[in-house]
């Protein structure tokens, strides 16, 4: 019987839009449909909500609305930042620093820029999902010309050390980008404090819509375009604004960061309880990722003997939204790069799980996924032949 | 992604656990992989009484171990050993493409037991014919094998 109950525990995979969002987004569809690079009077209203936007998003990063670029989403906004940078500052040098738990969205273009002849450092992480800044510094040569870290991980939710990083890289003159997809929202950002050259964001992780994000880019930073084509976005960013979505973007990171404080603190308190409960209840598990330093609704856990594609295929039976890090939901060789780079041995990331929280989140919810989460574990470890291996050692000593 | 009957048989899997006194056992995979099968074979008089088996993996391995072992129950161990892993996979009403290697598991492990159960009896092994390399995911030089 499959259960009615949905309960979303995947929020870094995308939100729900916020209804709210939606309310603000209709009018900019049949109605304020002008083009914004049009003269008529539609159009000058369709440029202005266009602005607004864009001061929203300044205010949320502490930056001047000249300084936010609007682009499809964190993987146009990562390509930009990266290919960008590279290309209008290779005459100065080809190293490009990144970490080895980026998205793929950063991954993949550092690997395509070394196609094209740039060298990349991929800095390792320590069992937290940290980078170490003596790492940093030392990878830092006179070819330099970006670091590209992430503020904080996608799945195992580790804050990086960005104010450490910013620093290092502004004295040693180098360009500093971060994917901050994961962070709006989750953790306060300041781009001027924390010396950030470039930062991504994409809407749809704070209750936007999906398909449209942004990057920021520091006044007097060289970058090239990644899209040619019209004048819009100041030159720098071509294609017709997507209005609807742009209005959604500034209205959900109003709120995203206005009410973070408070949601923070109601979804970590859900996030601690439902970890506390499984590592209780549920023996041979351990917590993935950094102890403290996480964003607030996520949870990643590796449970012993089993595989997460099985565990996902049973939560899901039962209604509950999840990720997992084993490689047999990917499709390729090697489980996740990212607990396989924090130390994790291939088996025991296979057995991963992420459950990340979030703004509807409730206490039943947590209750209702340890329930179930308990019979599931028990029943796959049931199957195992390594739980099999496991109990007859355990007896025999 | 995967079919009804893919699905039954990993929410209700047939043959699930462990024959103490087995007559033949297999086991193939890796853990780092993601993927181990273990099957326990009865056997009496040549014919596959019963069978049981334990598995590590996704939902198509365990589909698969499932299918695959009611396929080989009370056929002969001849009978048993001709049962491909593509009949294992159409069985399950197909398995999409990066998880047919989850079904060369199930073939595998067969003739692993069945093989046991032979030497064990003082017979020769049987010869894979087409011995796949446990091409986990399509790779070429991987480390687990
Ligand atoms: C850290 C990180 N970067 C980039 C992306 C890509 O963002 P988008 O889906 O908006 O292209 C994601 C989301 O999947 C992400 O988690
Ligand atoms: S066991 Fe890994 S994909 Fe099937």
């Amino acid at each position: 019987m499959t259960a009615e109950r949905i309960v979303y525990m995947d929020h870094s995979a995308t939100t729900a839009t916020d209804p709210e969002v939606v309310t603000v987004m209709i009018p900019w569809f049949s109605q304020g449909y002008g083009n914004p690079s049009s003269l008529y009077r539609i159009a000058r209203e369709s440029k202005k909500a266009v602005e607004e936007a864009r001061n929203q998003v300044a205010t949320a990063l502490g930056a001047q609305p000249d300084e936010i670029y609007f682009t499809s989403g964190g993987t146009e906004s990562d390509n930009w930042a990266i290919k960008g940078i590279a290309f209008a500052n290779r005459k100065k040098g080809n190293h490009i620093i990144t970490s080895a738990i980026e998205h793929h969205a950063v991954l993949h273009t550092c690997e395509y820029l070394e196609k094209q002849g740039f060298s990349i450092t991929y800095l390792p992480v320590d069992d937290t999902g940290q980078v170490r800044i003596e790492d940093l510094k030392a990878a830092i040569t006179d070819q330099t010309i970006l670091v590209t870290i992430m503020f904080a991980n996608n799945e195992i939710g580790t804050i990086e050390p960005i104010t450490e990083i910013g620093k290092v890289c502004r004295e040693h003159g180098v360009y500093f980008h971060t994917d901050a997809v994961q962070a709006i929202g989750n953790v306060p950002i300041d781009v001027s404090a924390m010396q950030i050259d470039l930062l991504s964001l994409s809407a749809h992780k704070f209750y936007g819509p999906k398909g449209i994000g942004a990057l920021y880019i520091r006044k007097g930073v060289r970058i090239d375009n990644l899209l040619h084509g019209g004048g819009q976005e100041r030159r720098k960013r071509a294609g017709t604004e997507n209005i609807a979505g742009i209005v959604g973007l500034g209205f959900a990171i109003g709120r995203a960061v206005s009410g973070m404080d408070e949601r923070n603190k109601r979804v970590a308190a859900l996030r601690d309880r439902l970890l506390a409960e499984i590592l209780e209840t549920i023996p041979n598990t351990r917590l993935n990722g950094h102890p403290k330093e996480r964003l607030p609704g996520n949870l990643n856990v590796s449970f012993d003997f089993i595989e997460g594609e099985s565990m996902l295929l049973l939560l899901d039976h039962f209604g509950i939204c999840a990720s997992t890090g084993s490689a047999c939901t990917s499709g390729s060789l090697e489980p996740s790069h990212v607990l396989l780079a924090t130390g994790l041995p291939a088996e025991t990331a296979h057995g991963s799980l992420r459950l990340t929280l979030g703004a509807e989140n409730t206490d039943d919810d947590v209750d209702y996924v340890i329930e179930h989460l308990r019979k599931v574990v028990v029943r796959l470890r049931e199957m195992s032949p390594l739980y099999a291996d496991h109990k007859k050692r355990s007896c025999n000593v | 992604m995967y079919s009804e009957k893919v699905m039954d048989h990993f929410m209700n899997p047939r043959n699930q656990g462990e024959i103490s006194e087995a007559d033949g056992v297999g086991e193939v995979g890796n853990p780092t992989c993601g993927d181990i099968m273990r099957i326990f074979l009865t056997v009496k008089d040549n014919i596959i009484t019963d069978v049981k088996f334990q598995t590590f993996g996704c939902g198509a391995a365990v589909a698969s171990s499932s299918m695959a072992t009611e396929l080989i129950k009370g056929k002969t161990l001849e009978e048993a050993w001709e049962v491909s892993n593509k009949a294992v996979a159409e069985a399950l009403e197909g398995l999409p493409p990066i998880k047919m290697h989850c079904s060369v598991l199930a073939e595998e492990g067969i003739h692993q037991a069945i093989n046991d159960y032979r030497v064990k009896h003082g017979l020769e092994p049987w010869e894979e014919k087409n011995p796949h390399s446990h091409d986990h995911h399509g790779h070429e030089d991987e480390t687990c094998s």
